[in-house]
């Protein structure tokens, strides 16, 4: 019996295990996924819950729900992968021996990582929502906040969704808006990027946006400390930032797993051949998902598109064929502005996001870099077609690889 | 792109003045695009700059937090060194492309 093993089961972990399941003979094929956790979380729901948009339970569901028959699995914590061993060792000492390695196992937000984050004003007056913990405790915090500074800050490079801390201010001042307190709220948008956004012709869509809904953009901001006791944000260059309230992403970093057994960088990604999916250090061991130092977004979509990559070099090099199959970071981002609307940016390692229509050429539905309602509705369909088709590893009406038919390559 | 005369070489650097091809980078180079900047160099600067290219050289994305965690200097000692745009201005003067930041 061959082994194939797939470590971690969320967005990239699930899907991997439902695409080769399907493919690979069971007489021939033990696949067995690991996962510490038996709860899985639409993590892009996370960005409603603060405004009461979604509920927990619309986040929620048992992973075993999303598993295929014929699959092993244990749930429990990983300890340690002996990459030149070819084994995976569980807590609690259990081995598993693989032909095939998979990781799949994320991204994680590290408060510890700030001095002064989690401290005493943690979650009394900074929240994440990047976690169910921090979106909940934030909702309840906004149910009564009667105004003041909101300050929503990034901490550090890479982190996941890029748009989302975006979404978040969009969504937030709609939010006030329709509370009738919009006028005693000061928002303001904190990023270590010289813009809005990383790549020039979306950071300037965005930023017309911003201005448009009065929110306070401070840019080359890179944050060291929180004070708590003068309730500022403090960055290696000393500026400062006074809050009342503060929305952070925190450092992200990948699992402590990746660390512990000598397979990361030193925010613990695995470094990983960006066309092949491949490890760079080891060629039966395949990284997808935003455990990969891989320079495109941290994002489901992308999970997905590289999904389809990773299944046909696995399938290649298993049956002895060359690699062939190349993947171009392909990025597909539904981003909220607020007002039941919504902006689409489409990209990948080389295209920037670009102006235009998506997936028909001049027909759309969906404009690119266009603030539109049937964009919002992209977004809220988003959620059935993550549980429904991405998930469980089905074929989505969209290409993984981007084209550039229906985009409209501009000046800037 | 365009093209750019530094110390009497003639380089093909980027719109925003990031040389194109780190070959043909030199310390006399590295000095008057310091001096562009207002930064004076010193062998400080000089380790910072030799970890930078190194670390282009082996495909390394950089970032602020890694130059912090090289053991030259931590992330305030390199604010020090490049006043208001560490990475930016250390990338430059070293003749690497400007770091593509998050994606
Ligand atoms: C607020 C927010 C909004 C977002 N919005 C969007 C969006 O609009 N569109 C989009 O495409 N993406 C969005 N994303 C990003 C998307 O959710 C992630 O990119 C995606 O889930 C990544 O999938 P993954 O499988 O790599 O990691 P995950 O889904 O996080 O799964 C990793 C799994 O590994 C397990 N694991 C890790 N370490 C261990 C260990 N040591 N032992 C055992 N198990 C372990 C974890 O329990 C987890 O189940 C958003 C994310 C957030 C937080």
């Amino acid at each position: 019996m061959k082994k194939l093993l797939i470590l971690g089961g969320g967005t990239a972990g699930t899907m991997m295990a439902n695409k080769l399941r399907k493919a690979l003979e069971r007489e021939e094929w033990d696949i067995t996924l690991v996962d510490k956790h038996r709860t899985h979380y639409y993590q892009p729901g996370f960005l409603f819950i603060p405004f009461g948009i979604y509920k927990r339970e619309d986040v929620v569901k048992p992973k075993g729900d999303f598993f295929p028959p014929g699959l092993t699995i244990f749930y429990s914590n990983i300890d340690l992968i002996k990459a030149e061993e070819n084994l995976v060792i569980l807590e609690g000492g259990k081995v598993l021996n693989y032909d095939y390695l998979i990781i799949a196992t994320g991204t994680q937000i590290r408060p510890d990582e700030t001095p002064g984050l989690k401290d005493k004003l943690w979650y009394k007056n900074i929240f994440d929502f990047y976690t169910i913990e921090g979106a909940l405790a934030l909702r309840n915090h906004l149910k009564t906040w009667e105004g003041g500074k909101l300050v929503v800050c990034i901490s550090e490079l890479p982190f996941k969704c890029p748009v989302a801390p975006l979404e978040f201010v969009f969504l937030a001042e709609a939010f006030f808006t329709e509370k009738g307190i919009r006028d005693k709220v000061d928002i303001t948008f904190v990023t270590p990027l010289p813009g809005a956004f990383t790549k020039p012709i979306a950071t300037r869509m965005l930023s017309e946006l911003l201005v448009d809904k009065n929110i306070k953009v401070e840019t080359d901001f890179y944050l060291e400390h929180i004070d708590n006791d003068g309730k500022k944000l403090v960055s290696y260059d000393e500026r400062e930032i006074e809050f009342d309230l503060l929305t952070i992403v925190p450092v992200n970093m990948g699992d402590e797993l990746i660390a512990r057994s000598g397979l990361g960088d030193d925010m613990n990604y695995v470094p990983t051949d960006k066309h092949t999916l491949q490890s760079k250090a080891h060629e039966n061991i395949f990284v997808i998902g935003d455990a990969a130092d891989l320079p495109t977004s941290k994002a489901g979509s992308v999970a997905h598109f590289a999904g389809d990559i990773l299944f046909e070099n696995l399938m290649n090099k298993i049956e002895g064929r060359p690699m062939t199959a190349k993947f171009d970071g392909h990025a597909n981002c539904y981003i909220e502005t607020g007002y039941g609307k919504g902006a689409l940016i489409d990209f990948n390692y080389e295209t920037e996001p670009l102006p235009g229509t998506f997936p028909l050429p001049g027909v759309g539905p969906f404009g690119l870099l266009k603030n539109t309602k049937i964009n919002h509705y992209g977004k809220i369909i988003f959620r059935w077609i993550y549980w429904h088709i991405l998930l469980r590893g089905k074929e989505m009406p969209i290409e993984s690889e981007m084209t550039m038919a229906g985009k409209k390559r501009i000046p800037y | 792109m365009a093209e750019k005369t530094i110390a009497g070489v003639n380089l093909s650097v980027s719109d925003e003045g990031y040389l194109q091809n780190p070959d043909q980078w030199t310390k006399e180079i590295a000095e008057e695009i310091a001096g562009e900047l207002n930064i004076q160099l010193s062998d400080k600067h000089y380790e910072v700059i030799d970890f930078l290219r190194n670390q282009h050289k082996q495909g390394t994305p950089l970032t602020i937090r890694k130059v912090g965690k090289s053991g030259i200097v931590d992330i305030k000692g390199f604010y020090t060194l490049f006043p208001g745009g560490p990475l930016k201005y250390s990338s430059k003067i070293a003749g690497i492309p400007k770091p593509a930041s998050c994606v």
